[in-house]
């Protein structure tokens, strides 16, 4: 199932959550929609789901018009960030309830019933908790349960709304992988709604980055990370430091001092220049375009994350490996390894 | 015992509390309850069954709890409509109609009574149209069920209200996805989630129409056989210093009561266990 969104808009109020998307999913496809909160992601999926409508603009399913249906019509399955399972019903009839409640023309007899809903628990790896309630169970283990509850009714999409947003580090990380491993054995065009850019970078083939109801990037996990396209993905990927420059014909100043950089096609004007902590490469003093001395120094696992004051006045972080040692008071020169100037 | 007793808590409070639970309990409940059982021992079995079985008693039975099942049920379905629209809608004047719900609950009885009937009595203002239509309501049962529908709503709509404040918006939404109906939503998710305090509501509207008096004499009408309470009879009896027949209805209603509470009690603690607290 391919999806397409354009030119979609909605208002809550006057704030816009979705100010003109297009997007475009492909068949078989595990699409992560990444953005801080409020920048209109969980409302661009549940426009998709039919549990809210746009003011303007079209969504189709395989260029068949989607908004026409409600969200019963559209077979798309729905998982929750708060699983929102029917807790007065045991885990069986949690997963078996889109098959009962079809119509009665197309709906299974209850030996095919117990039959697919075994699968899905199997599925799941949970076919030991059929008799529990869901408040009997984990988090991780009831975000499972929505998820073949949502496989139950064989959707043709499958839209999951910040599915881990809430459960703990550990088993967040777990599920990460399992969700990637079941979209590899089920393959069902599938959408994500996350604001943790590590679950999107590890388990989407392709990003949408969004901020306040517009699409920043498009891209694989890769590119999203190494050739962010705006300053906005560039601070909310990764970490950045950030430094305020002034741009003139391609040469970057920072404050009084001209920087051995270029700033490639960068209109002249007040800048902002971007660089990875771990793309700060130390050399010795007047080596690069900055010098410094190191404030503080923290060792974190592999690398040691240093403060160093820049002679211009502002204060860094850096990533450096650990082999090279830093000590309070090193004077050091930087050299950014890889970097973006980004006007405004 | 001993070892709930025993074990050292961070709040020393079992042994104070427990006692002046039992004490008061027994002082407030249990004793004035005992006197009225001792009292119907004054009868044989044979006069004790010669005044349950009387035209007039059983009449008065019926009425009484007759009538308040049926409001009850009325309660029921009207108060959680009311709830529905509280709890999930916001509309102009929303405050105040929940604040209204609770009138009933302040209105001394007496005024309601004299309310309810001046408003229904064949000249009131939906009296008279009632009455050209052919239903005369005041000093008919018919009175006395509209009396018991007026002060059982606020049971049902503020044991429901909490629970349905709890039940999260996204199961709706989940069902619909999952392709279920409007009406498939609310029969297999919305009413089974509620069961518990739809019970409890039921239950409380019920046992408050049995008992009530004050707003349901005013509008009754009062005539024995037809329209006449069972409170009533053993005011009645009281006055006519025939204390052991008042006891021995008063017994009667109280282990009805009693059995029909314990009985939704029941039902609710079953309904419970389904749906464990989280």
């Amino acid at each position: 199932m391919t999806i397409e969104v354009r030119n979609l808009v909605k208002k809550f109020g006057s704030f816009a959550a979705l100010d003109g998307v297009d997007l475009k999913v492909d068949n078989g496809e595990l699409l992560a929609l990444l953005g801080p909160s409020g920048s209109g992601k969980t409302t661009l999926l549940r426009i998709i789901a039919g549990l809210d409508w746009p003011d303007s603009g079209e969504v189709s399913f395989n260029g068949e018009d989607a908004l026409a249906r409600g969200a019963r019509e559209r077979h798309v399955g729905f998982v929750f960030q708060h699983y929102a399972l029917f807790r007065h019903m045991t885990v069986f009839e949690n997963v078996a309830f889109g098959l009962r409640v079809q119509p009665r023309a197309v709906r299974k007899d209850e030996a095919a019933i117990r039959a697919r809903v075994k699968e899905l628990l199997d599925l799941v790896q949970l076919d030991w908790l059929a008799d529990r309630y869901p408040s009997q169970l984990s988090g991780g283990q009831r975000q499972r349960i929505a998820l073949a509850r949502a496989l139950a009714i064989e959707p043709r999409i499958l839209l999951l709304d910040e599915p881990f947003g809430a459960l703990d580090a550990k088993v967040r990380k777990e599920l990460r992988k399992w969700l990637r491993s079941l979209h590899h054995e089920i393959n069902v065009t599938s959408i994500f709604v996350t604001h943790d850019q590590e679950e999107a970078l590890e388990v989407a083939n392709r990003v949408v980055v969004m901020d306040k109801g517009r699409i920043e990037q498009i891209g694989s996990p890769d590119d999203v990370y190494d050739n962010p396209a705006t300053a906005f993905v560039h601070g909310f990927i990764g970490e950045s430091i950030v430094l305020p420059v002034e741009v003139t014909g391609g040469a970057v100043r920072l404050g009084e001092r001209q920087l051995n950089l270029t700033a490639g096609a960068t209109a002249s004007g007040a800048s902002r220049l971007f660089v990875r902590r771990h793309d700060m490469l130390v050399g010795p003093p007047g080596s690069g375009a900055f010098d410094g001395a190191v404030q503080h120094v923290r060792n974190f696992g592999p690398v040691q994350r240093a403060e160093v004051s820049l002679f211009g006045g502002e204060t860094i972080e850096i990533d450096a490996p650990r082999d090279k040692e830093l000590r309070q008071g090193d004077r050091i020169g930087l050299v950014p390894r890889r970097y973006r100037i980004f006007a405004g | 015992m001993s070892a709930i007793a025993t074990r050292r808590r961070t709040l020393p409070g079992f042994g104070l509390t427990m006692g002046l639970t039992l004490s008061w309990l027994s002082i407030i409940i249990l004793i004035p309850l005992a006197g009225l059982f001792l009292r119907t021992l004054e009868l044989s079995p044979e006069q004790f069954w010669a005044i349950l079985s009387s035209r007039r008693t059983l009449n008065a039975l019926r009425v009484s709890f007759g009538l308040a099942f049926a409001a009850a049920c009325v309660n029921l379905v009207m108060g959680s409509i009311i709830v529905w629209a509280l709890v999930r809608y916001r509309f102009p004047g929303r405050r105040l109609f929940d604040a209204i719900v609770d009138v009933p609950f302040a209105l001394p009885t007496a005024v309601a009574g004299v309310a309810l009937t001046s408003l229904f009595a064949e000249k009131g203002w939906l009296g008279a149209p009632l009455a050209a239509l052919g239903i005369k309501v005041a000093f008919t049962p018919l009175g006395i069920f509209i009396a018991m529908i007026f002060i059982g709503i606020p049971f049902v709509v503020r044991t429901v209200q909490p629970v349905l404040q709890d039940l999260d918006p996204e199961i709706e939404e989940a069902a619909g996805s999952l392709g279920a109906s409007r009406w498939q939503t609310i029969i297999r998710v919305i009413l089974p989630s509620l069961g518990p305090a739809l019970l409890t509501g039921l239950a409380l509207a019920f046992a408050r129409a049995v008992g009530e008096y004050g707003s349901v004499i005013f509008i009754a009408g009062n005539l024995p056989n037809v329209s006449e309470i069972a409170p009533l009879l053993i005011v009645i009896r009281l006055s006519e210093f025939r204390y052991a027949d008042a006891t021995a209805i008063a017994v009667v209603m109280l282990i009805v009561s009693f059995v029909i509470i314990f009985a939704v009690n029941r039902l609710q603690r079953w309904a419970q266990d389904r749906i464990p607290v989280h």
